[in-house]
């Protein structure tokens, strides 16, 4: 079961490092502190298992919010109702998402192409419409599901006593907040990843990318799709609750709006902008978004005034006037322009740039090598243009 | 029974609005074959046109006056529009009806914007995957979205109705009913009168024009237009322009009814896609049909008596019908057979 191909186990000891050492890497880019550590785990697990079904079999799904917020939810109920421990929380979100994905994917299967993401899209915005009004008991609506001094944590209480402040997730006595916490996500993101290797790689891997290039064919030849679908969707939906059951574990609150379409949207981009398909793009995908969200967000003028400080003066000023508009408040204007400068010039994402400027280095030493490479012109360029 | 033709009164305005979005929508797919998810930020920007028009009208020339004083004892600033000082009255009745004015600016800059996004990036769209389609748009969507936050910044901006507008028309009484039992806000009432001349318009021009009959025909046939030497790709672009003014304009119209802000766009988006399925995938009369359809059974969802019966109906209503209209009968309501069935 754990033996692999050398490619795969290389990428995945290579996966592993990067991961493990993201808090001694990313502090010189002012990232390495445990809440957006913990971010980047947790979304890169979301985006590789939302990758499993939009990226192996191509069904576009808007409504995996759903899954994420059914995840946090069950999760917090865990905490309140049985023990503060993790990994409990973890079974139940894997539990309860698995068994609605199950359902909303038995239904929306039923339909194909534009019709399945409208499909999904409507359950998604059903349950958080539900979340914010009728299912209120539940989820606490507006004010989001929070643990109270006055659960009832049946077996944590057996164990202790009922403490005056509010208790926080620990995993046998580690608390879960800080780097401990993001460590214990990285660990099921590692685990995530693994499987997630496994699956592009196995006969039933094979099945959902034969699904991708033509359904038709596949059911011709005497396959049965729906069942593949349906495995495919609810596994990426087990991985979407157990990135909203993380999400809970690192900060014990659950609010309907993790549900809303837009989150849906989001992970849409995070795996498009990465590279649709790949198992390491949706991961850098989810990673640029969120560091774009919490360090690029956080600019503004002055910071930008100390960027450009090199500048003359009265050209500084037009700098920062403009730039301060791509920052801070600003910087889903950012996102937005360089989702469509992806899709329309790299439908692959930046794993097909770097594929691209590999292919372009390789090129470099070939025989025709006398040519002169600093003239631009004579460089061989890369043939796949698409979107022409 | 009066709360349930009350109730069906206010889905029809909704209605209207959504009819006027998802017809657009239908306009684009229908002709261009691409499914655009920046549809509801046109929408957004027609809104915004409103409220730009307005502030240009009410830019006000402020004179601080040397008799009179203000209560906190610096000398009162009398501020006059220029409208006012270069028109007189009439400039005042600019000012009480900007918002139906203003769709004077809108057509033509909505027509503009979409022109420039059918050649500027649709264009390149048009051969690759629905899906692609669907990110770009949406891509484009947050795009536009935030350049309208960067200008008229987060908060909603509410707009007047005009005074001849102002308050509540006693229908009831109209058609010999008793008094006071259904009112009705008039501008709501122009609102829908206003949706259903545009949808007459819409179908009025493809029906009886030269153009629209051209169109018509390349949205059943592309090829053979193309090769009958029409140039089509012009036309459909036009037509992209028109599907964002029929949009545009029923923004204009809507501010009075709620404020616009910069996420009305999306809030509107996923309704109308939802308006677009249920009337058939590329079929103009399915989506005004189910737009009207839609608004009024949102509305009757929220009636006291029906939510008794199931709570959190009225907020999932929509959706509901979408899913079983997509289940049972996939081409939608009025859907042609083979336009996207499966």
């Amino acid at each position: 079961m754990f033996s692999m191909p050398k490619k795969d186990a290389i990428t995945f000891a290579l996966f592993a490092i990067v991961v493990l050492s993201m808090p001694i890497w990313l502090s010189p880019f002012g990232a390495s502190y445990p809440g957006l550590l913990q971010k980047f785990a947790i979304y890169a697990l979301l985006a590789v298992g939302y990758n499993i079904l939009f990226g192996l079999t191509g069904y576009l799904s808007f409504g995996h919010a759903a899954f994420l917020g059914v995840g946090s939810y069950a999760a917090v109920w865990s905490f309140k109702l049985l023990s503060m421990n993790p990994i409990l929380a973890i079974a139940f979100a894997m539990v309860f998402s698995g068994i609605f994905a199950l359902a909303i994917g038995y239904v929306s299967l039923r339909r194909s192409g534009i019709y399945f993401s409208i499909l999904t899209l409507a359950f998604a915005q059903m349950s958080y419409k539900l979340a914010y009004s009728v299912l209120s008991p539940i989820t606490h609506g507006e004010n989001g599901l929070q643990l109270t001094l006055q659960d009832p944590r049946v077996i944590d209480l057996m164990f202790m006593e009922r403490g005056v402040s509010l208790p926080t997730s620990s995993l046998f006595g580690i608390p879960m907040n800080g780097y401990e916490g993001f460590y214990f996500c990285a660990v099921i993101l590692l685990i995530g990843f693994f499987i997630a290797q496994k699956i592009t790689s196995s006969p039933f891997g094979m099945m959902l990318k034969g699904i991708k290039s033509n359904e038709d064919r596949m059911n011709y030849t005497g396959f049965n799709t729906k069942p593949y679908m349906l495995t495919a969707f609810v596994i990426s939906g087990i991985y979407a609750g157990i990135a909203g059951g993380l999400l809970s574990v690192t900060d014990p609150l659950a609010g309907a709006e993790r549900m809303q379409w837009t989150a849906s949207g989001e992970l849409v981009l995070m795996t498009i902008l990465g590279g649709v398909g790949t198992l390491i793009g949706p991961v850098i995908g989810a990673w640029i978004i969120k560091y774009f969200e919490n360090i690029f967000s956080a600019w503004n003028e002055s910071i930008l005034h100390n960027v450009f400080a090199f500048l003359p003066d009265n050209v500084e000023g037009i700098v920062v006037l403009i730039s301060s508009k791509f920052v801070g408040e600003g910087w889903h204007l950012t996102l937005g322009l360089m989702f469509v400068l992806v899709v329309v010039f790299l439908p692959g994402g930046i794993m097909e740039g770097v594929r691209r400027i590999a292919s372009w280095f390789s090129r470099r030493k070939d025989p025709t090598k006398d040519q002169e490479v600093t003239d631009p012109e004579n460089m061989p360029k890369p043939s796949s243009k698409k979107g022409e | 029974m009066d709360a349930v033709i009350l109730q069906v009164l206010n889905g029809l305005d909704k209605g209207g609005a959504y009819a006027l979005i998802a017809l657009g929508l239908t306009l684009v797919f229908g002709t261009l074959g691409v499914v655009n998810f920046a549809h509801g930020a046109l929408f957004m920007i027609g809104a915004f046109c409103a409220v730009t028009f307005r502030k240009i009208l009410t830019l006000e020339q402020v004179v601080l006056s040397e008799t009179e004083l203000s209560p906190w004892g610096t000398p009162l600033e009398i501020r006059t529009p220029f409208a006012q000082q270069w028109f007189g009255d009439f400039g005042n009745v600019l000012i009480d009806y900007s918002v139906p004015l203003s769709i004077l600016l809108a057509i033509p800059v909505m027509l503009l914007i979409g022109i420039v996004m059918e050649r500027g990036l649709i264009k390149h769209f048009y051969k690759r995957p629905h899906a692609e389609q669907i990110l770009v748009t949406f891509g484009l969507a947050i795009v536009l979205q935030e350049i309208v936050k960067a200008f008229f910044g987060a908060n909603p901006n509410p707009q007047p109705i005009p005074q001849v507008f102002l308050g509540a028309a006693d229908l009831g009484a109209m058609v010999g009913m008793a008094e006071h039992v259904i009112t009705y806000p008039k501008w709501r009432l122009v609102y829908l009168f206003f949706s259903l001349g545009v949808v007459a318009a819409v179908f009025a021009f493809l029906r009886f024009t030269t153009f629209g009959m051209v169109v018509r025909a390349g949205m059943s046939d592309r090829e053979t237009v193309s090769m009958l030497g029409i140039n089509i790709d012009k036309r459909f672009t036009i037509m992209f322009g028109i599907a964002a003014i029929v949009a545009g304009v029923a923004g204009v119209m809507y501010t009075p009814i709620l404020p616009p802000d910069y996420t009305l766009g999306m809030d509107f988006l996923v309704l109308t896609f939802i308006v677009v399925v249920v009337g058939g995938m590329g079929s103009l009369p399915g989506a005004v049909l189910a737009g009207f359809t839609l608004g009024v059974v949102q509305s009757l969802a929220s009636m006291t008596q029906v939510k008794d019966i199931i709570p959190g109906i009225d907020q999932i209503i929509i959706y509901l019908v979408a899913v079983v209209i997509l289940l049972v009968r996939p081409r939608g309501l009025l859907g042609k057979r083979g336009v996207m069935e499966n």
